[in-house]
């Protein structure tokens, strides 16, 4: 497998202007002659499909809702970074940059991560052009906010609804090419499978949703842009429809799978209230701005009202521990400091599973109406979850499953192992490391879609020159076949449990298992467990109703499916992983005071694995990571 | 708490559809309404009947995919709230609830309670953009927009294209919809230029898709899920009227 990272040589700053001066270009009046199919219409997708529509080539864009305005993108709160440095604090591409790597915890490829700070300014216009609301001063000039990770001012908003507004605005872009005739939209489609001929991507298969068809496409060029996974945990910040089923057949087809352990547990979600419960809701981490995180000192005042809880009795544990960064530690470290402070037993909330955060001192300094400003939206929804009043009791978080740093491996030209098949955003592994910093998910799913893939795939087209394959070709045939095998054998196992039911013992498993801490015992455990439950799952699964119809039923059940064999390799990629970094903490290498310990000697790389059967052991490639601009130190938010 | 539920099955686009009841036990006052129908759901799926089909995704009130009528009201009885922000402890023990797909001629019923919406996105894509091409925008400061004139674009901008404000009107308009994505780029002198052609193209899409019109109920306003309110209606009227008088742009 080879694992060439094609990073441009050059010093860091000069990399990206000179590879696109070095990459090829189509021709102007060659490009419709191309046919692009892009899955996920999300802001990498979705901006993806548009602007390579406005540069004059066909594109297919897939999606399984029924419009792609409702991409998860869209839930994305709190806000974007670019380092424009309007505020005059002490913002530059390089601080940016530093702040990203460092935040991964040095598991990210330098050449990428600077290319993301250095576009980051370009989204800001972009976004602003085609009308997003982001929030103003009273000069009418663009208003920013801090977020976890950082100490300068650098994330731009829409109220609590950036993703929102972003995504409204990518979506208007293809609207707009739509109408123009210049992307062909296909909602309510599944991709099931990626067609590889001749070691090239060369098309997928999917299932329209209403109809229960299985149809062929075939495309010079296939980008995925699905998102991530961390409904592999059954409970998670992402949407419900959110699955892993198109990074995995692509995978099963040859692409490799990178750092698929680094999960990104998100410290500011509304605790799990009960069984029943199908997904937890993030509170955007900007709350942390102005909200102090606290737990009484003592386990005895744990039921209490918290208003009764006098300010020396409370225990401000971020502000203590992590006095320079204070509330906004970035997240990993974050939601380890609630997840201690709650296995001491000093937990608030059912269960004690929950920490909270308090607006008391912000609604004394800014007053109530400066706090509803700010951040109204999300007292509302906190208030309409839980039924609590936000402004007069303090807000309980708890952390929760959110962002996948891991996902299909790509080199610097977002290109995966296979040839012709490109991954965009949080599909793909490249820019985050270990953790992923606030406001940077929206940044780089916009980056890769909006301004790399462009350049790269043009000289992917113009270089190889990839011939159309028909879709009667035996590759599409035999993976058509393949998929129909898959679903009538989900149609036909007629068992006895629901596919939510398996699906919520796996989650259990994993959070268990390979959740925010994990051990070599752990892991061994869960890859016990996992092929167990898998083959549980393949004789006791009940699906009812056919194929040939809109059916959630055998929708969910595919996805679980993939599910099932996927866990296995987290759970493979957090045992060899034998460190902790980032998101990814294992219990066995922490210092003194419980941080993680990184093991540079080691594992200073990203591991890649290659698919060799359901149920084999996959291959682990590495591919080292070579840091020339940063240092490698201690994390320390001290 | 226990409940009744009777609930519009309807197979495909052609069959008829019919109320049917089911009884519900053990309903928690926690749960989402949508995570009552998946306790619903699941003890369907272990009797081997053919679960609910609705429409959902986020479950954090922001996608616009979920789209039931409770007891006649689209997204049920809060204010700014939708389906999946609708919570059990709305209801009491032994409580009927009805539900129902949203109801219009433009958005034929796909199955049980999943319609479709895509007449919203011809909509859009008959005007409801900037012709702004990537990578060639100015630097974003060096056009200063008011705080107000943002602010208020926003919260035309909230619109999430649920189609609640169709569902909810006598008419079956979509006019609050179409009205918001118009006023929140007119709004903004980033959509100065089209504003006009606009309006007229969208208004036209609209009438197009079958929607019918307005006639001031004000039910759009009442249900929708992010209190948008009727006044972009009237804006939108005049820049229409305005748009029409205009031969060209």
């Amino acid at each position: 497998m080879n694992l060439d990272p094609k990073i441009p040589d050059g010093p860091l700053e000069k990399k990206w202007s000179r590879h696109k001066f070095d990459l090829k270009l189509v021709n102007p009046a060659n490009k419709r002659k191309f046919d692009i199919i892009v899955v996920g219409s999300g802001l990498a997708g979705g901006a993806a499909a548009a602007t390579l529509a406005e540069l004059g080539y066909n594109v297919a864009c897939f999606c399984y809702q029924d419009s792609p305005r409702r991409a998860h993108s869209i839930a994305a709160q709190g806000g974007i970074n670019a380092a424009k440095n309007y505020q005059n604090d002490g913002d530059s591409v390089f601080r940016l940059f530093y702040d990203t790597i460092k935040g991964g915890d040095y598991r990210a490829r330098e050449a990428n991560v600077y290319r993301l700070a250095e576009v980051s300014v370009n989204i800001i216009d972009q976004a602003v052009a085609q009308g997003v609301p982001f929030a103003r001063e009273y000069g009418g000039l663009l208003a920013n906010r801090s977020f976890g990770g950082a100490q300068v001012s650098r994330t731009f908003y829409a109220r609590g609804q950036t993703g929102q507004q972003l995504l409204l605005g990518v979506y208007q872009q293809m609207s707009r090419q739509i109408a123009a005739g210049k992307i062909k939209m296909y909602t309510r489609h599944e991709m099931l499978d990626l067609v590889v001929v001749d070691g090239r991507a060369a098309g997928i298969v999917t299932r329209d949703l209403v109809s229960g068809a299985i149809e062929r496409w075939a495309g010079h060029a296939v980008l995925l842009a699905t998102g991530g996974y961390s409904n592999v945990f059954y409970l998670s910040t992402n949407a419900k429809g959110c699955n892993v089923t198109a990074a995995y057949r692509a995978y099963k087809r040859g692409a490799a799978f990178a750092n698929p352990c680094y999960t990104q547990i998100h410290p500011t979600c509304i605790p799990q209230s009960g069984d029943y419960q199908s997904k937890l809701t993030l509170m955007s981490e900007s709350l942390r701005n102005d909200g102090r995180c606290w737990v009484p000192k003592r386990k005895e005042d744990c039921g209490k009202d918290p208003n009764s809880i006098p300010e020396e009795d409370r225990d401000y544990y971020l502000e203590r521990k992590y006095p320079s960064f204070g509330n906004l530690a970035p997240r990993d470290v974050a939601s380890r400091a609630a997840k201690e402070v709650c296995d001491e037993g000093r937990g608030v909330g059912p269960g004690g599973r929950g920490v909270y955060l308090d607006f008391r001192d912000a609604i004394q300094r800014m007053g109530k109406e400066g706090v509803a400003d700010k951040y109204g939206n999300l007292f509302h929804m906190y208030a309409k979850i839980t039924g609590e009043d936000p402004y007069s009791t303090p807000m309980r978080i708890y952390p929760a499953p959110h962002y996948t740093m891991g996902g299909l491996w790509v080199d610097y030209n977002l290109e995966s192992t296979i040839p012709g098949l490109f991954v965009l955003g949080e599909a793909n592994f490249s820019d985050h490391g270990a953790n992923r910093l606030g406001a940077s998910a929206l940044m780089q799913g916009l980056a890769d879609g909006y301004f790399i893939i462009s350049y790269t795939l043009s000289d992917y087209l113009a270089r190889v020159k990839p011939a159309k394959v028909d879709t009667g070709h035996a590759a599409f045939a035999d993976a058509e076949r393949e998929v129909k095998a898959k679903l009538d054998r989900l149609l036909s196992v007629n068992g006895k449990r629901t596919p939510d039911e398996l699906h919520r013992e796996l989650g259990r498993v994993l959070w268990d298992h390979c959740g925010m801490a994990r051990s070599k015992e752990s892991l061994e455990e869960a890859l016990r467990i996992i092929p167990e439950l898998r083959e549980r799952f393949w004789k006791d699964v009940r699906v009812v109703g056919s194929g040939d119809s809109l059916n959630i039923a055998l929708e969910k059940a595919g996805r679980v499916a993939d599910f099932m064999e996927f866990a296995e390799l987290m759970c493979y990629d957090a045992l060899e992983r034998d460190e902790s970094c980032g998101a990814h903490f294992r219990i066995e290498h922490q210092t003194d005071d419980g941080e993680a310990k990184r093991d540079d000697e080691r594992f200073a790389h990203v591991a890649a694995w290659e698919f060799k059967g359901v149920g084999e052991k996959p291959v682990r490639h590495v591919e080292p990571l070579v840091f020339e601009n940063v240092q490698l130190a201690t994390r320390s938010y001290k | 708490m226990k409940l009744t539920l009777h609930i519009w099955r309807q197979k495909d686009a052609k069959s008829p559809g019919k109320l049917v009841r089911y009884e519900l036990d053990d309903v928690n006052e926690h749960m989402s309404f949508l995570e009552m129908l998946d306790v619903l759901n699941e003890q369907l799926v272990a009797k081997g009947e053919e679960p609910v089909a609705f429409d959902h995704d986020c479950r954090e009130g922001i996608c616009g995919m979920c789209s039931l009528v409770i007891n006649g009201i689209p997204h049920g009885p809060d204010r700014g709230t939708t389906v999946c922000q609708l919570h059990m402890r709305r209801f009491r023990d032994g409580d009927e609830i009805t539900i129902e797909p949203w109801r219009a001629r433009a958005f034929p019923v796909v199955r049980d309670l999943i319609v479709d919406r895509s007449a919203f996105d011809r909509i859009m894509q008959a005007g409801g953009f900037i012709s702004q091409n990537t990578g060639s925008a100015p630097d974003a400061n060096t056009l200063p927009i008011s705080k107000e004139d943002a602010d208020a674009a926003f919260d035309a901008a909230a619109c999430i294209g649920c189609g609640a404000c169709v569902a909810a009107c006598p008419n079956a308009s979509a006019m609050l919809f179409v009205a918001a994505k118009i006023g929140h780029l007119s709004m903004l002198p980033q959509g100065k230029p089209e504003e006009y052609r606009r309006a007229r193209a969208m208004v036209d899409a609209m009438d197009a898709a079958g929607f019918g019109n307005c006639s001031n109920h004000y039910e759009c306003e009442a249900v929708c899920p992010k209190e948008i309110g009727v006044d972009w209606i009237a804006r939108m009227n005049r820049k229409y009227l305005r748009a029409t008088f205009r031969k060209r742009a």
